[in-house]
């Protein structure tokens, strides 16, 4: 059992969730309510990872983010750390191969908000952003509990991209599933088991919770 | 709030529903637009409101520019003071009926908030149903909490876009009544956008008779409805009698315009308005159209009588609506007269005994008055069938 590796993806879960959040809200608000040009594209491109595989993903990722890319290169000079095969280049890898499973249930939860009930919070005085925070977030909440619960559970679960661009290192990029593989290849299957199952576990109770604790809010008032 | 509270408006677009509205709305004073769907009534709500913002123009409230393109000048919705009642009325789903209130009572210090909201779900009486959300509420009870709402803000006008359009008849009624009754105890002006003639004429002081965004007249409810300016407002109106004449001549002294139509002279209300020889279009409402008895003679029988055979008879409860093909003078047979579906059609109501009583059936003749104070003479307008 590799508490380690457990730790380290629960952790890249957490921290993916929390740069999600606020981002599938700005996106799945812009994709619901506004019309512009190359709309589809934006919708398309935001959709590409659910399609491509995980190896595809991952080399562009490997290549885009390498300390000779314009980006690593970037990184490296803010930071003085390398992304590829680093905590950091994971998580930015894990933002972008969850961006759909985030921005997707958000845009539909706020394309299911009627557009009169907005504006009708801006026209009770309420300010955009107060409109948001009484009105439109407490409208998404399902849409926003599905984005949260499928992003944890798919970056708990993720393999291929995080193979390509984080390697296998312990400690720093060695995530459960990747753990799990190591085990097997090693033939230590009690070790593969446990973790397999907890995983299992694990992701069981945590998307039950959250779907629950939806169905429970949006019948709570009907 | 003070006393001479008004609003003045004056749009002009072209896209994407034409305008060329010019509208004034005084405190207490309750305005309905009128118009048929895509003429721009709920249109120029939302540019009230600033919900949409017009091509060109200004919008004045309480001596407070809200829009004003020359000097690009548009508030958003939540600096201008309105009371917006939406269709469907738009209530917050998540919020109790006290809180979708208090949603509107930022303006307010934050304990104050809920006495407030309560004192006016006293005001439109759902005292008790406070913690009620929308979806365990009537359709009458949550047009009551969106007026609460609208009301909340304290607006500077209050805006009502077919508030009565999604409740039952019998709810309709009360609803208005109150409505009516609210009216006199705010001293705003009020917008009222309804396709209901009925509803305008019952609540509004002046209605706007609108088609593709331009106002077309306006005036109190009695005016425009029996005064239009021309055939496109009549229809608006719900006038069925439109038709088309010339001006034979005056007489001033007797109070009536002689006019002829399709061969038949009739005497019409005296208007200066229109030329010798001039075409015009005219009206005559179905109050003003008398049925001669077969029995004995009545009252008017000698006004402007006209022959004609009965193509319907649709009784409709105590009411008979009678459709004559009017017969005319110099009418050839099997040769129609003008109109676009090459003859004249006259429509009037009766009562339902009184059409049993003289036996009105299809296929018969009638005879019938049209009094003179009744006939409304207006410019002609080519696309008059068209509307």
């Amino acid at each position: 059992m590799d508490t380690l590796a457990l730790e380290l993806s629960l952790r890249l879960a957490f921290w993916t969730c929390v740069v999600l959040l606020p981002v599938s809200i700005f996106l799945g608000r812009l994709l619901a309510w506004s019309q512009f040009t190359g709309k589809g594209f934006v919708e398309a491109a935001i959709a590409l990872p659910l399609v491509l595989p995980p190896t595809v993903l991952g080399y562009y990722l490997l290549v885009s983010m390498g300390n000779t890319s314009a980006i690593g290169q970037f990184y490296a000079d803010l930071t003085g750390r390398n992304l590829v095969f680093s905590f950091d280049g994971l998580l930015l890898a894990s933002i972008i191969f969850n961006l759909p499973f985030a921005v997707q249930p958000m845009q539909r939860a706020f394309e299911a908000i009627p557009n009169n009930v907005r504006e009708a919070a801006w026209c009770c005085g309420m300010s955009r952003l107060r409109a948001l925070w009484r009105i439109e977030l407490p409208l998404a909440w399902p849409g926003l509990i599905s984005a949260l619960a499928l992003t944890f559970a798919h970056t708990l679960g993720e393999f291929g991209v995080v193979l390509m661009v984080g390697g296998n290192i312990q400690g720093e990029t060695q995530t459960i599933a990747i753990a799990i593989y190591d085990r097997v290849q090693a033939f230590d299957n009690p070790a593969a088991g446990t973790m397999s199952a907890l995983l299992l576990v694990f992701s069981f109770v945590t998307i039950g919770s959250v779907y629950m604790l939806s169905h429970r809010r949006s019948h709570a008032h009907v | 709030m003070s006393e001479d509270m008004t609003l003045r408006l004056s749009l002009r677009q072209t896209q994407p529903i034409p305008l060329h509205a010019d509208i004034k709305c005084g405190a207490g004073e309750l305005l309905a637009l009128v118009g048929p769907s895509g003429s721009g009534k709920t249109t120029i709500l939302r540019a009230i409101a600033g919900l949409t913002r017009p091509e060109q123009g200004s919008i004045v409230c309480d001596d407070e520019t809200w829009f004003d393109s020359d000097n690009n000048i548009h508030m958003p919705p939540q600096q201008r003071r309105i009371g917006f009642m939406f269709q469907d009325y738009a209530l917050f789903p998540h919020l109790c009926a006290l809180h979708n209130i208090t949603a509107a009572l930022g303006h307010l210090p934050a304990k104050t908030r809920t006495e407030r909201a309560q004192q006016l779900m006293q005001q439109v009486h759902l005292e008790g149903l406070e913690s009620r959300y929308p979806a365990q509420l009537s359709g009458g009870q949550r047009q009551r909490v969106a007026l609460a709402r609208a009301l909340a803000r304290d607006p500077a006008i209050l805006l009502l876009d077919e508030p009565f359009s999604a409740v039952d008849q019998v709810t309709r009624r009360k609803l208005q009544q109150e409505l009516a009754r609210l009216r006199h105890s705010i001293k705003i002006p009020m917008i009222l956008v309804t396709h209901d003639l009925d509803e305008a004429s019952a609540l509004a002081d002046r209605i706007y008779a609108l088609h593709r965004g331009t106002t077309l007249q306006d005036g109190s409810p009695s005016e425009v409805a029996n005064r239009p300016k021309s055939a496109l407002v009549a229809r608006l109106m719900d006038h069925v009698n439109i038709f088309t004449a010339s001006v034979v001549s005056h007489a001033p002294e007797k109070g009536i315009t002689i006019i002829n139509w399709q061969g038949s002279t009739l005497e019409a209300n005296y208007n200066k308005d229109f030329a010798v020889g001039e075409i015009v279009n005219w009206l005559i409402p179905p109050s003003h159209i008398v049925m001669h008895r077969r029995d004995r003679p009545s009252r008017g029988e000698h006004e402007n009588p006209v022959e004609g055979e009965i193509r319907e008879v649709v009784s409709l409860g105590e009411t008979t609506t009678v459709t004559m093909r009017i017969r005319q003078p110099e009418q050839k047979p099997g040769k129609e007269s003008v109109g676009e579906s090459g003859e004249e059609i006259l429509s009037f109501t009766v009562s339902t005994h009184t059409a049993r009583r003289n036996k009105l059936s299809e296929l018969g003749t009638v005879t019938v008055s049209l009094l003179s104070e009744g006939i409304h003479l207006m410019p002609k307008i080519v696309e008059d069938r068209k509307f």
